[in-house]
């Protein structure tokens, strides 16, 4: 691996000067006695049994360690490490009993916002299967309540919160944004269709908010997909189209919600039997997982396709002609919360066999698989944060690099958040290597009309 | 309403070919029938970048560019949303209004159908546009739209403060508010969402974000003397103007009245909350256990529970039926007053109720064939498309709307026919 | 002497005992308690088959990927725990004082067994409080206690040591050695060693959310 190109005095400086509104001004308005307040209100009506015996059962005995990527890439600093996290957060303040100062709550919000990236890797190596990202997420619950998140994945709730997507995107410029990708489709595939608000199709397709935003040919792609393999498809043209959810990661419980019952009641309105959705992670967690349960829905009341379980579901029964398999070595990132957190891996494989010649697996790989450190919402706390974020996965680095060594020249990563993220490291570490969608990689070598 | 005494309740079955518009175009888009079943329309494909819209084998008089979002209005008039020139409105049975937008989407209706209003956006500016005239003012972003009962006037959440991108402060300061007819309140709010218009147009309610936390209900602008940790959209009802809404409580939900509670029952969940005409009866969609729902009406939750899903709550204007869909899994089943059907669906629709309450009918599909069921009997006719069941207003009759082997077919038929 | 030995080895070991299993139970059942009062939904997910896929992982040596990772560890951690619970409740001289007392019996260790399996229980004990000084990830997330309760569970053994080869004052170290062990039983629901009765909740949840919902492996 190529020295990064900044000096490490750049970089030392860089990090210490990090301004961030979100946080300095919601301190700036922070006594001890309102953080007593709120962290007893957060600890004794919103936490139960969970938290209490999570906390009463942990031994101390630091074996969550090595499960965490900036543990392992800032040379075994215990403060990076899972329980070491849990101990200047939630022990802090239940042994302080709230009366934490708002210098410390400082210090609970850059490790829950952007030291953690809720990727339960932990969670397996804990012998007595201590939900550690839980208890991060309550750190975040009362930075929430505390009015101290960081200014950029705030922002972001916002967004959600008025127009429901995750980008500020207004009501006409989602389905403008739809026809306009129909219409430059055509050029390629003369009866491609977006049907919009089409009730009674079998399938609801969504995405994340960036993908109208700024990568309006992913949505071009899936429709091309869609139409090769003749599935009967919509999407909304009103809210309810973004499936992502920042929210859940401010812990704003009640936007996530909003989001969550706004993007259901969505598919119910259209009559769809099934979701299907972008290459997305952390979306997946909230409708698959998280968002459904705050509305009391123990499951998703319309299920949850993920894109890698439908592209497997498509491969599988021969629905999409491939022209030529994609020739280029790949290596294969296993993201979190489609993986661990949605038992996707194997699928993830056969789609990648299935369109790769040559799949060069990292290690470790599926469910034990290293995070990219974009998600959890770490990425979306924006540029203040960017460099902590790639030099604490230099572990990753070295993942793809003994991959690169192994052959590999393009990173399959069927997340959004782990996309940026890994390209931000591959960038930083100078790792050359591309990294690619599965849809984009469909999108190439299947057959197209002539 | 629609005066559907008015329609033809004799004729047994009338058909109209709907294949061979295949032949005509380079493709026919999912059809719509009218609410009388008279006509049965489709967008449809005449060349590149050019559209029309076929109404029983015969196209509008012009076509245009761009074609979508076809909806019948309540009163039979076939509405869609078009474009020319990059400019785009509303056209009425072919005829497009005289004023023309940057954008224009989310059609609304009344029940009576004689009003139309749709969202618009006009050189980055928003503004609601009721049959044709848009509001004197506009706004930055308009987000939640509502209509009044009447169809007289229209309500929207509008941005009025303008904020930069990552300002999240200013944002929290509140930005938006909702607009009657474009006449925004004073008050501003960090997140105004769903509304609600009374009958007489007078009152408009709407769900309010007073800060990241609190949460309540506004009327007029007005905000609720309480406040919550979460709420959801409010019913106006429908008698005395008294505004209902959804309230979070202790980490669970039950029903406020002008923002004093109303139920005293507490549930993990309340949402779709709905009153009969005659605002005696008020119902909602209830969990009433974590993972479990059901309906309550008046507070007390039916008997039985469901699983997956409860949705599509239908109140008849006396409240004395009250049905709605269940999800079990992957099926779904009509409950009515509390008993679920035995007949499972792979989907279904939002239940109708026939005028004298004697008949409870949803159109249905079974392995992507469609019928119509009454009563938990299922109409022995499998269909390639079909609509909603329409009972005449005596409710001897059931009008029904399907697409079979490449016909469009309008019957009449007995209800009794399928009910036996 | 005597008249101490009788009080601990009588009243004390009533009270104790009452200690441990009351306050076992109480602590489990307020624990389930809160549970249907506040999270309800953590039944919803609950599986047997899941639950035990995680506890049997766990509770075989080498059979999860973190116990594969750090072998040491492991063998130290089984044989501790296998040493901790087998020895007292399978020593002679324990049984005899349940034979004694309540006529009940039970098969036991040879009294050399016994000892080196005491001997093991110290040696491990002063495994995890080296590891607890030395290793920078554990002792950040030290705190006194940790060594106390560390010291509550060496105690007994290292008193029984003592006593039963009888280096120094036998009724001393047998009275204190009665006292340990009166201490740790009744620790066990109050502090973290409560972990053995939580355990296999929270490993439960644990496996029934990543089977039945994650459908991964929490091992």
């Amino acid at each position: 691996m190529a020295e990064p190109a900044v000096t490490q005095d750049q970089e030392k400086e860089e990090e210490q000067k990090v301004v961030d509104d979100g946080i300095d001004v919601g301190i700036s308005r922070l006594t001890t006695d309102k953080i007593e307040t709120v962290i007893n209100q957060v600890l004794k009506t919103e936490t139960g049994a969970r938290l209490k015996t999570y906390v009463n059962t942990c031994i101390h005995c630091g074996l969550c360690s090595e499960a965490c990527h900036y543990y392992m890439s800032h040379d075994k600093d215990p403060k990076w490490s899972p329980v070491g996290k849990v101990k200047q957060t939630i022990w802090e303040m239940i042994r302080k009993k709230g009366r934490l100062a708002p210098e410390e709550i400082r210090r609970v919000v850059e490790i829950a916002h952007t030291e953690c990236n809720l990727c339960r890797r932990c969670l397996q190596f804990c012998p007595f299967g201590i939900d550690i990202a839980y208890l991060i997420s309550m750190a975040r619950r009362i930075c929430h309540k505390l009015g101290v998140t960081p200014k950029y994945i705030q922002d972001t709730a916002h967004s959600h919160s008025v127009s429901m997507n995750q980008m500020w995107v207004k009501g006409d410029e989602w389905p403008d944004t739809l026809q306009w990708q129909e219409e430059e489709a055509r050029g390629e595939f003369p009866t491609l269709r977006i049907p919009l608000e089409k009730e009674g199709a079998d399938i609801m397709y969504s995405v994340i908010a960036p993908e109208p935003k700024f990568q309006a040919q992913l949505i071009y792609q899936a429709a091309a997909i869609m139409e090769t393999a003749g599935v009967n498809w919509t999407m909304p043209a009103d809210k309810g189209w973004d499936n992502s959810d920042m929210a859940m990661f401010t812990g704003d419980n009640e936007i996530m919600g909003r989001i969550k019952r706004s993007h259901f009641e969505t598919a119910v309105r259209l009559r769809v039997k099934r979701i299907v959705m972008g290459e997305c992670g952390h979306a997946f967690r909230s409708v698959y997982d998280t968002g459904n349960r705050w509305l009391g829905w123990s499951h998703p009341p319309i299920p949850i396709v993920h894109a890698i379980d439908f592209y497997y579901e498509l491969l599988k029964e021969n629905r999409i002609p491939i022209k030529e398999k994609f020739k280029e070595p790949v290596t294969l990132h296993d993201p979190c919360n489609v993986i661990r957190g949605g038992g996707l891996m194997e699928k993830s494989r056969y789609v990648a066999h299935a369109l790769c010649d040559t799949v060069v697996e990292m290690h470790p790989n599926r469910e034990y698989n290293y995070c990219c450190c974009a998600g959890g919402g770490v990425i979306n706390c924006g540029p203040p944060y960017k460099l902590k974020r790639v030099k604490s996965n230099k572990v990753k680095a070295e993942q793809l690099m003994e991959a690169r060594t192994r052959g590999a020249k393009v990173i399959i990563s069927p997340c959004h958040n782990c996309h940026s993220g890994l390209k931000d490291i591959k960038n930083y570490y100078d790792l050359h290597m591309d990294i690619k969608f599965f849809g984009d990689i469909i999108y190439q070598i299947m057959e197209k009309p002539e | 309403m629609v005066d559907q005494s008015k329609w033809d309740w004799e004729t047994r079955e009338k058909e109209v070919p709907f294949d061979p518009w295949k032949e005509n175009f380079n493709w026919v888009e999912e059809p719509y029938a009218s609410p009388d079943g008279e006509q049965v329309a489709a967008v449809v494909n005449i060349d590149e970048g050019e559209f029309n819209v076929c109404v029983n084998g015969e196209t509008w008089e012009s076509p245009f560019e761009k074609i979508w979002y076809l909806r019948y209005a309540p009163d039979g008039r076939l509405t869609a949303l078009v474009s020319d020139m990059a400019e785009w409105t509303v056209a009425v049975d072919g005829v497009p209004w005289e004023n023309k937008f940057g954008y224009v989407w989310n059609t609304l209706f009344s029940p009576d159908g004689k009003h139309i209003a749709v969202a618009a956006q006009a050189d980055g500016q928003y503004c609601m546009v009721l049959d044709d005239t848009p509001w004197e003012t506009t706004f930055q972003n308009m987000t939640y739209f509502a209509m009044s009962p009447d169809g007289s006037k229209t309500a929207a959440v509008v941005q009025v403060t303008d904020f930069g991108e990552g300002e999240v402060h200013k944002f929290q300061e509140g930005c938006f508010t909702a607009a009657l007819d474009g006449n925004a309140w004073d008050t501003k709010f960090v997140n105004v969402w769903n509304m609600a218009v009374s009958p007489d147009g007078t009152k408009l309610a709407a769900e309010v974000r007073l800060n990241l936390y609190e949460y309540s209900i506004a009327v007029n602008g007005q905000v609720w003397d309480k406040s919550f940790p979460c709420v959801w959209e409010p019913v106006i009802h429908p008698i005395d103007g008294s505004v209902v809404a959804p309230v979070r409580t202790a980490g669970k939900w039950t029903l406020a009245k002008d923002g004093e509670f109303l139920w005293d029952a507490r549930f993990p969940q309340v949402w779709h909350q709905q009153f009969s005409a005659d605002g005696k009866i008020l119902a909602a969609i209830v969990s009433p256990k974590y993972g479990r729902w059901t309906v309550a009406v008046d507070g007390r939750p039916w008997g039985v529970t469901f699983g997956t899903l409860v949705s599509d709550l239908v109140v008849s204007p006396d409240g004395s039926t009250i049905a709605a869909l269940t999800k079990e899994g992957e099926t779904w089943k009509v409950v009515v007053n509390g008993a679920a059907w035995k007949d499972t669906f792979d989907m279904a629709w939002r239940p109708v109720i026939s005028p004298d309450n004697r008949y409870v009918g949803a159109k249905v599909e079974r392995q992507g064939k469609y019928t119509v069921v009454v009563n938990d009997r299922v109409w022995q006719k499998e269909c390639d498309a079909a609509w909603d069941p329409v009972f005449s207003p005596d409710g001897e009759k059931v009008l029904l709307r399907t697409l079979e082997n490449g016909r469009y077919l309008r019957r009449v038929l007995p209800v009794t026919e399928i009910t036996g | 002497m005597h008249d101490v030995y009788q009080f601990v080895s009588g009243p004390l070991a009533w009270v104790a005992f009452l200690l441990f299993i009351g306050g076992s139970l109480y602590r489990i059942i307020a624990m389930l308690a809160e549970v249907k009062e506040k999270e309800p939904f953590i039944f919803t997910y609950m599986s047997l088959k899941y639950s035990l896929r995680s506890i049997l992982h766990w509770i075989t040596p080498f059979a999860t990927y973190n116990w594969r990772r750090n072998p040491v560890l492991t063998v130290v951690t089984f044989v501790f725990h296998i040493c901790l619970f087998a020895c007292p409740i399978f020593l002679l001289a324990h049984v005899t004082l349940w034979d004694e007392a309540w006529d009940i019996r039970w098969w036991t260790l040879p009294d050399a067994v016994a000892d080196v399996m005491t001997v093991i229980v110290i040696a491990c004990c002063l495994f995890f409080l080296i590891r607890r000084v030395t290793q920078r990830e554990v002792k950040f997330v030290t705190y006194p206690s940790d060594y106390v309760i560390l010291g509550i569970v060496a105690a007994p053994f290292l008193t029984g040591f003592l006593a039963y080869h009888q280096w120094f004052t036998y009724p001393v170290f047998m009275i204190l050695h009665v006292l340990a062990g009166e201490v740790m039983l009744a620790a066990i629901p109050f502090t973290r060693l409560s972990h053995m009765l939580f355990s296999p909740f929270t490993r439960a949840y644990m496996g029934s959310e990543f089977g039945v919902i994650r459908k991964s492996k929490d091992y």
